[in-house]
């Protein structure tokens, strides 16, 4: 191949260099119609790899009934306010926590300036009392601990990842540890007493 | 051989070390090729590209199929309608197994019409055979895993052939199965030779190249190459060539893959496989055709039962192959200089699509009057006759034509420009 296209090379070289006496002989016209036969071949071929090549690059995205999985619906009615559940969407656990009006309050009373990842409270839920965060650890993916009532929640209330010891206030965003981000809240519609994520 | 200069400094630095370029430029550009290799010297490359199609999908086939007998039917469902593109991938990879023999095919044709197997070509010729015979267990392997009624019937009817070995067979068939009968484990051994021996097929395919390239190839006339006025260089001259061969070939390709995918199938294959029903008409893809047609046409051959017979005549016309460089004692390769080979070639080629015919057919069925039992009789008795008989007799008795001189000779008139005539070979003789 290393041969072929570097013959292929000489012949354009010596074609678009192509201002000096020499070519202004005859088989001239025959040189630069080989250089387009050359070019018009290659692109039809790149073309005809690339489009071939796509089906096989793409077959590993989520498949249809993959993406069809993509939303979760669940009902709250029977959590208590200071509950949390956990519920699974896309293979991920979400965490879904009836605030208390003191961790309602302990999130919205922080100045905004002191968090590593500035974000109101009140722009990260629809409802005060419903908090709904994916439950992934934004610093290596691991899930924070919280949930259950015996766990620790961290210094601020929220959650404590025990990985790498990265500490989630009561909206769910990050406040101390190396996590660069809050936990990410996803898409999610309230109906009546049930709510779908996705 | 003289080494070749690269202009490229990073190309001469890698070669220097690992000489992969000059490999290369040996293998493909000096490369010696007789000048008058026609299209049916298309083939093979075209195997080889084929099986790099099977293997590029088969693998990603692999990383949506799940090989189990409950989930097996349904995987290879959800390929079909719910992977991006697997729909696509699923009919280039059940295509291209077609495909694959059809070229194959031709390629055996080929090498015997024009003498491929003739010295010093003999073992190029074995390791072909042993190509084919890899090639038939890994289709038949996985033809099994989609888990339709014919993958389940197929499997068992071919695992039962092996019951036909007296003494063990029931103990070969119960080891084959890793049960009592065709179910989870039978699949997943199949699953996991399915994908294994493709890779021994290019294993295969590389010594097959090795023993091409020792002599190279073959040609339409059959003689050897007296001297650098009979060849040219395999690159450029048959990459382009191969080239042209390639884009007719995948226009082919793809219309069945775009336009009739099944037309190769069963459609009972659809269905999931089900071990209390049988369906009424149990057929082996088309390229066992031949084969299946051969096993059920042996009669009680004195103490050997139908069963066992048949068992041994199916493989034997496979391994009657291998031996089918000493079958033949002519020394001319090329039939254009065989007059009564050629005819006998062409009746065997028909022999062979007869047998496939014969195949198809449910062996009750009757022809015109004449029931296809009997016609798939005549058919395998001729398929051995040609090569046990027909094929050595020819090899004493025929007059060859008059070999011309050099390859070149009848190209150009007085056999092009013979500046080597001291060092020509005599003309080789018939």
């Amino acid at each position: 191949m290393a041969q072929h296209s570097g013959a292929g090379t000489t012949t354009a070289g010596h074609a678009s260099g192509g201002h000096g006496p020499a070519d202004h002989g005859p088989d001239n016209g025959d040189v630069s119609r080989r250089d387009f036969l050359y070019l018009a071949t290659a692109a039809v071929g790149a073309i005809g790899v690339a489009s071939i090549v796509w089906p096989f690059v793409d077959q590993m995205n989520p498949a249809a009934d993959t993406l069809a999985l993509s939303t979760t619906e669940i009902d709250l009615a029977q959590v208590e306010v200071g509950q949390s559940i956990t519920v699974t969407w896309r293979g991920k656990p979400v965490f879904v926590r009836r605030r208390t009006e003191q961790e309602i309050a302990e999130a919205r009373d922080v100045p905004i300036e002191d968090l590593p990842d500035p974000q109101p409270d009140e722009a990260r839920v629809q409802e005060a009392e419903w908090l709904i965060v994916v439950g992934v650890c934004t610093h290596l993916g691991c899930i924070p601990l919280g949930q259950k009532p015996g766990d620790p929640r961290g210094d601020y209330g929220g959650w404590l990842c025990p990985c790498h010891g990265s500490h989630y206030d009561t909206s769910g965003r990050i406040r101390k540890g190396p996590a660069p981000e809050n936990l990410p809240v996803p898409e999610y519609a309230f109906d009546g007493t049930l709510v779908r994520i996705g | 051989m003289a080494q070749p200069h690269f202009k490229n400094p990073i190309v001469r630095w890698i070669d220097y070390r690992l000489p992969v370029f000059s490999f290369m430029h040996h293998e493909l550009h000096e490369y010696p090729t007789p000048k008058n290799l026609n299209y049916w010297w298309n083939f093979g490359s075209l195997a080889g590209i084929v099986l790099v199609v099977m293997i590029v999908t088969g693998i990603v086939l692999a990383m949506h199929y799940t090989a189990h007998v409950d989930y097996a039917f349904d995987s290879v469902e959800r390929i079909m309608r719910d992977v991006n593109y697997g729909w696509l991938i699923r009919y280039i990879h059940v295509n291209g197994a077609s495909m694959f023999f059809i070229l194959v095919f031709i390629h055996i044709f080929r090498g015997l019409y024009y003498g491929s197997y003739k010295a010093p070509r003999e073992i190029l010729w074995i390791l072909g055979v042993v190509i084919l015979l890899l090639m038939m267990a890994t289709s038949f392997m996985g033809y099994v895993l989609p888990w339709g009624q014919m993958s389940f019937w197929g499997a068992t009817v071919i695992t039962n052939l092996f019951s036909a070995v007296p003494l063990i067979g029931d103990d070969i068939v119960l080891w084959l199965w890793g049960g009592f009968s065709v179910d989870n484990p039978t699949l997943n051994r199949f699953y996991s030779l399915h994908y294994l021996l493709p890779f021994v097929i290019v294993g295969v395919v590389v010594l097959h190249i090795l023993a091409l390239h020792r002599f190279g190839s073959n040609n339409p006339i059959g003689i050897d190459a007296k001297g650098p006025q009979d060849s040219i260089p395999f690159h450029p001259y048959y990459t382009v060539k191969d080239y042209f061969g390639l884009g007719v070939f995948l226009l082919i390709f793809a219309g069945f893959v775009f336009f009739d995918p099944n037309f190769f199938g069963e459609p009972d294959n659809y269905i999931e496989a089900n071990p209390l029903v049988t369906p009424a008409h149990i057929v082996p893809e088309w390229y066992f055709l031949p084969f299946y047609a051969i096993l059920r046409a042996v009669p009680d051959i004195w103490f050997i039962d139908a069963k066992l017979a048949g068992v041994i005549a199916m493989f034997g016309s496979i391994i009657l192959l291998f031996f089918v460089p000493w079958l033949d004692r002519s020394p001319v390769r090329s039939a254009r200089f065989r007059p009564i080979y050629k005819q006998f070639f062409w009746v065997l080629l028909l022999d062979c699509i007869v047998l496939g015919w014969v195949g198809k057919n449910s062996p009750d069925a009757v022809f015109h009057g004449i029931p296809f039992l009997w016609i798939g009789r005549v058919a395998t008795a001729y398929y051995f006759l040609h090569f046990l008989v027909i094929l050595p007799l020819i090899g004493i008795f025929e007059r060859p034509k008059p070999l011309p001189m050099s390859i070149s000779e009848p190209v150009l008139k007085g056999g092009g420009q013979v500046s080597t005539g001291a060092h020509a070979k005599p003309m080789e003789k018939a």
